[in-house]
């Protein structure tokens, strides 16, 4: 893993403590795609997944990660036979891989959602959505974030 | 709580509509820290429910990576005339309500 700022500026810190205070807890600052996969796995169980249907609209480039307008919409005729059961974003590598679950009933008439989200870094967010034969469609988008969210030092 | 809801006053039996919330809440992520290094504990709005005439017709799981002050915007079919209820219950035993009404024709 490359040595970044916060790394070297945390290690450095524990070192300095280390010399008053025994136990040192490091606690990573951010998800891995190892715990984004599990969050997937978590919610689509062994289905398998297939691209496409869904579509996300998220700006590739954000200034602010605090707060990024997203909109996730599914082509779906959204009638009692054949719907979106529900909406699943999932993020690479803000400290939790949860964006949010949105569940929709036949009623909606249009599969779409739309909400403000945090991103953490320059990274993917991806958008899952189990139709009502329990089929799971995806979409991924990379956005760049000049100004991250989440675990900045508050004021 | 301060809760702006935008549900469309009247529509046409059959219309399918936007529903749009938005709701002040500061959606601590549990993950930050204050100057001196603790902890700030999380603090968020973990649920959402909009009924229309007691009927759920949509529900959300947020999480600390939903940004403050959460907007939401969903759709539904216009069907009845009658009232649309919002919950949202968060961290602390938070909880707020919200409605508004639709005339159908």
């Amino acid at each position: 893993m490359p040595t970044t700022r916060r790394r070297f500026l945390s290690l450095a810190g524990g070192v300095t403590v280390a010399g008053t205070i025994p136990v040192i807890t490091l606690r990573p600052l951010q998800a891995t795609p190892a715990m984004l996969t599990t969050a997937i796995r978590n919610v689509v169980g062994e289905a398998q997944i297939r691209t496409g249907r869904v579509k996300l609209d998220i700006p590739p480039l954000v200034e602010n990660g605090n707060t990024v307008p997203m909109t996730v919409s599914v082509a779906s005729p959204m009638t009692a036979a054949d719907y979106v059961k529900s909406i699943h974003v999932f993020n690479e590598k803000n400290p939790q891989p949860n964006i949010g679950n949105f569940y929709l009933t036949p009623s909606a008439g249009r599969a779409q959602v739309s909400t403000r989200i945090r991103l953490a870094d320059t990274q993917k967010v991806v958008a899952i959505a189990r139709l009502s034969d329990d089929t799971f469609w995806q979409v991924a988008a990379d956005v760049v974030v000049t100004l991250a969210a989440c675990t900045e030092e508050m004021n | 709580m301060a809760a702006l809801i935008n549900v469309p006053a009247k529509a046409k039996r059959g219309d399918i509509i936007e529903i749009r919330t938005l709701t002040s809440h500061i959606m601590e992520t549990g993950f930050r820290h204050t100057a001196d290094g603790k902890l700030v504990p999380r603090d968020i709005i973990a649920s959402f429910t909009c009924r229309y005439n007691g009927a759920e017709i949509f529900r959300a799981d947020l999480f600390p990576a939903i940004a403050a002050n959460p907007y939401l915007s969903f759709f539904t079919v216009a069907k009845e005339s009658g009232k649309f209820e919002f919950e949202w219950i968060g961290d602390n035993g938070y909880s707020s309500t919200a409605s508004a009404s639709i005339t159908v024709e």
